[in-house]
């Protein structure tokens, strides 16, 4: 009984935590002039109390319009976020598959000196790392360019970590029998480590999407010129006086972030669940 | 002839090697982590202990230290906390799938997305305050005051709740049912056995999930920074931000003392994890 009470509760608290973005969603279909009113007092426009029915009173598609139809710099900003976040994840796979397969079935020297080194780098906030990237990404001359983005963040070592785990849970007499078989190293990943280590693949693609889409501090860093930062710098500095071009800009940066999501759930799950368990 | 034979075969000896698998990661991280971070050492001691002391002495050090571990002191236990028990909640629950995603949704939501809603929730004439005032209690500037704050605390809980609840909650799937379901045929309650056989079994678990919300809470900055910009009320003047100003104005030597400040604390704390877990 008190069981039940607890996950009403919860359902309820549930219901709270969605609201903000429910609140995006529908506030692009505001009109300019119930934003205006809602948000008066925040943008300083106008005094008196913000007021917000989370229903549009008149929607209108219009901000959706105008952004999509008549704000080209929009389009550069969001291929921007869409290069960024699709180089850092197609690099990522490239580098990351095949080092987690040699560390979780390759045996060799220092393996485990190398791991535990992987899995400290992981652990680093960025705030340790952004000087050691600024003087390498400076010395290469790729400071304002997508690459001071994307490079660095190619090379982390928390896909690695991730894939390793569901590497190991392939079965080691598959990789032997393979090996006997004939089958050449490169041809096990591709034949038996790729297709069954493939939620943990995918848990790093679902898990560094989201990551990256939402990426704030290399390019607040890295990108001195607006118009090669990705949506998350630029959404900030719509003018709040424009709140409907802000939240019809809002509402499409969250689409592909919220798709991925769910389509992506089970492996996003099981990728939390790999990140919490120890080697 | 024969050369050139032995020639292709040494060449594809060495194309087949399995250092191939781990080696362009390997590059990549020595290129883009490793190598520059031992040049920050380096710098860091461009003038003996000079730099550390100077950053030890810095006010702004002093504050955005003092500010980043009281929003870790305070706000971990409370995510872990509040987690924990969302988590036992929905745990064999027949709505945990659609509870999961629920509380997961936050982490999908890009942070610049939310920057306008936030500003209404949290202004003095804000949602927020209207709110309290139903309990009687006078408004705050919430963003403008130390309040600012607790701003931050309630909003790496929400984006952080769920991602949590996932880890409790991979946890609580490999404590053993045949220990709970023996203590219960022996007459224990619910909590006795919470108590006494759920928890101790989390310990690991626990270790874990403390430590990446540990790393989760650096990433708070996102919201202090877009909210408030790079000098916000002096409570939610972090580590990063003072990074960032370091770095606009090329203070090199103190950002090279203070990374490495932080890289020894992340790497004592993460291999003290290890050293737990071992126990």
């Amino acid at each position: 009984m008190r069981m039940k009470i607890f996950r009403i509760f919860l359902f309820i608290v549930g219901i709270l935590i969605c609201l903000p973005v429910l609140a995006v969603v529908l506030g692009a279909f505001k009109s300019s002039r119930e934003l205006l009113d809602a948000l008066g007092a925040v943008i300083g426009v106008t005094g008196g109390k913000v007021n917000w029915h989370l229903l549009p009173l008149y929607p209108t598609g219009k901000h959706l319009v105008n952004l999509l139809f008549y704000t080209p710099e929009f389009f550069t900003v969001f291929w921007n976020s869409v290069k960024i976040a699709g180089c850092i994840l197609a690099g990522q796979m490239f580098v990351a598959i095949p080092a987690a397969w040699a560390f979780a079935k390759f045996s060799f020297r220092g393996r485990r000196a190398l791991y535990i080194s992987y899995v400290i780098l992981m652990m680093m906030p960025f705030s340790v790392m952004m000087l050691p990237s600024y003087l390498v990404l400076n010395g290469m001359k790729l400071m304002d360019t997508h690459l001071a983005v994307i490079l660095p963040a190619v090379f982390s070592t928390f896909p690695v970590f991730l894939m390793y785990r569901s590497f190991c849970a392939v079965p080691r007499e598959l990789y032997e029998a393979a090996k006997i078989d004939g089958a050449g190293e490169w041809q096990i990943l591709f034949r038996i480590g790729i297709p069954l280590g493939s939620p943990g693949i995918l848990s790093a693609l679902v898990l560094g999407f989201l990551e990256y889409w939402n990426m704030v501090e290399q390019p607040l860093a890295f990108l001195k010129d607006p118009s090669l930062w990705p949506l998350s710098l630029y959404l900030p500095e719509i003018d709040p006086a424009h709140a409907g071009m802000a939240f019809a800009a809002s509402l499409i940066t969250l689409i592909p972030a919220i798709f991925v999501f769910f389509m992506g759930q089970d492996y996003l799950e099981q990728g939390i669940a790999a990140s919490g368990m120890k080697e | 002839m024969k050369d050139v034979v032995k020639l292709s075969r040494k060449w594809t000896s060495i194309w087949r090697s399995r250092a191939w698998f781990l080696l362009p990661g390997l590059i990549g991280v020595g290129v883009f982590a490793l190598l520059p971070f031992v040049d920050v050492l380096i710098r860091s001691f461009s003038n003996g202990f000079g730099n550390y002391k100077t950053v030890f002495g810095n006010g702004a050090f002093q504050l955005a230290v003092f500010n980043t571990l009281r929003f870790a002191g305070i706000g971990i236990p409370l995510l872990l906390a509040s987690s924990f028990f969302v988590a036992l909640g929905i745990y064999k629950s027949k709505w945990m799938r659609f509870l999961k995603s629920i509380y997961l949704l936050p982490m999908a939501v890009p942070t610049a997305v939310l920057v306008l809603i936030w500003k209404a929730f949290f202004h003095k004439a804000g949602l927020f305050n209207q709110l309290l005032s139903v309990f009687g209690i006078q408004p705050l500037d919430w963003l403008g005051s130390k309040a600012a704050f607790w701003v931050l605390i309630i909003s790496y809980i929400w984006k952080n709740l769920g991602y949590t609840v996932v880890l409790w909650i991979a946890g609580m799937m490999s404590v053993s049912e045949s220990l709970t379901e023996a203590a219960r045929v022996d007459g224990a309650t619910e909590r006795q056995c919470i108590i006494y056989i759920v928890m101790p079994q989390l310990r690991p678990v626990f270790y874990t999930i403390t430590m990446l919300s540990f790393l989760n809470s650096f990433k708070v900055f996102r919201e202090a920074y877009l909210v408030a910009g790079s000098y916000p009320q002096k409570s939610m003047y972090l580590l990063q931000h003072l990074f960032n100003n370091w770095f606009t104005n090329l203070e090199i030597d103190k950002m090279a003392a203070a990374a490495v400040l932080l890289a020894v604390f992340f790497a004592v704390c993460s291999l003290g994890l290890q050293k737990l877990w071992e126990r």
